[in-house]
C-alpha cells in the first residue's frame, strides 16, 4: 500500500490556530488571577509594581515587536521566493528572542539579588499581597519566557529546513505556523507589559 | 512592492504594510509608557488595557494575517475571545459582589 502525502496548508493553519486558542486560555487564566488578586490586595500590588524595572520591560516590548515584524516579513519573503532573505529575517527573529531572554536574565538576577523570589525570607516577612504579586509575576513571565525559548527553537528548526529547501514557496506551512506561534508570544507580552510594569 | 497580491489559499502582505504596522505598534508602546509615567495611580488601568488591546488587534490582524483569513478562522477567534470574556466577567461578578 503506497501512501501519498497530500499537503493541506489551510488545515495546518486551522490546527495551529486551535492550539493558539488553548494558549490564550492558559495565559488568560493567569491574567484573570492577576485581576482578582489586584482587587483583593490593591495597595500591596501597587507598592510591589512600582519596584518593577520599567526600562527592562519597555526594551523587551520593543525587541519583541521588532522580532514579530521580522517573522511576519519572513512569511512574505518565502512567498516571494527569496530564500536568502528568509534566512536573514528568521535569524534576526531568533536573535531578538535571545536578547529578550538575556534581558530577562539580567532583570531576574537583579530581583533575586534583592531577595525577591517565591518563598524568599524577605517576601515571607512582608504582607501577603506582595508575595502573591511576585509569585504571579515569576509564574506568568517565566511561562512566557519558556514560550520564547520554544518559539526561538522552533524558528531555528524552520530556518534550517528553509536552508535545506524542505520549506519553500510551494509549501511553507511550517514557517507560517512557526511565525504564528511567535506572534502569539508577542501578543501575550503586549498584555504582560502594562499589567506588571505600567498600571501599578 | 507594497501592493498585496491574492491567491486561493494564502495571501501575501507587502513589506510596506508590515513596516507601517510596526511603526504604529512602537508609537502605541511609547504612548502607553508616557501615560504610565504621567498619570500614576489606578485610574489609567483601563486606558493601558485599551492601548494593549489596540496593539494586540494590530498584531492579530496584520502580523497573524487574520484580516485576510476566511470566515471560519474569524468566527473561531471571535468565539474564543467571547468565551474568555465570559470567564472573566463571571469571575469578577463573583469576586466583586460576593
Amino acid at each position: 500500500m503506497s501512501h501519498q502525502t497530500r499537503k493541506d496548508p489551510a488545515g495546518a493553519k486551522l490546527g495551529m490556530w486551535l492550539f493558539l486558542f488553548t494558549e490564550l486560555f492558559l495565559f488568560g487564566g493567569l491574567f484573570l488571577l492577576y485581576g482578582v488578586y489586584l482587587a483583593r490586595y490593591h495597595r500591596e500590588f501597587a507598592a510591589a509594581g512600582r519596584e518593577m524595572h520599567l526600562g527592562f520591560g519597555t526594551a523587551n516590548t520593543v525587541i519583541l515587536i521588532t522580532s514579530s515584524l521580522l517573522a511576519a516579513m519572513a512569511v512574505t519573503a518565502i512567498q516571494r521566493s527569496g530564500r536568502r532573505l528568509v534566512l536573514y529575517l528568521l535569524g534576526g527573529t531568533v536573535l531578538c528572542g535571545a536578547v529578550f531572554l538575556f534581558n530577562k536574565y539580567l532583570e531576574w538576577s537583579d530581583e533575586i539579588g534583592h531577595g525577591i523570589y517565591p518563598g524568599s525570607p524577605r517576601l515571607a516577612a512582608g504582607p501577603p499581597g506582595e508575595s502573591v504579586f511576585y509569585s504571579l509575576y515569576y509564574l506568568t513571565v517565566g511561562l512566557h519566557g519558556l514560550h520564547v525559548l520554544i518559539g526561538g527553537t522552533l524558528l531555528a528548526v524552520v530556518a534550517a529546513r528553509v536552508g535545506r529547501g524542505t520549506i519553500h514557496a510551494g509549501d511553507f506551512a511550517w514557517l507560517e505556523n512557526g511565525a504564528l506561534y511567535w506572534h502569539l508570544v508577542d501578543l501575550v507580552w503586549i498584555f504582560i507589559f502594562p499589567l506588571y510594569y505600567l498600571v501599578l | 512592492m507594497g501592493s498585496d497580491t491574492h491567491d486561493t489559499t494564502t495571501h501575501v502582505i507587502g513589506y510596506k504594510t508590515l513596516t507601517t504596522v510596526w511603526i504604529a505598534l512602537l508609537a502605541l508602546t511609547a504612548l502607553t509608557v508616557w501615560v504610565a509615567l504621567n498619570a500614576p495611580g489606578i485610574g489609567h488601568v483601563w486606558g493601558s488595557l485599551a492601548i494593549a488591546a489596540a496593539k494586540g488587534g494590530l498584531v492579530i490582524a496584520f502580523f497573524m494575517h487574520m484580516r485576510y483569513e476566511g470566515r471560519l478562522l474569524r468566527w473561531l477567534l471571535f468565539v474564543a475571545l467571547v468565551t474568555l470574556a465570559i470567564f472573566i466577567g463571571l469571575t469578577f461578578s463573583d469576586v466583586l459582589y460576593r
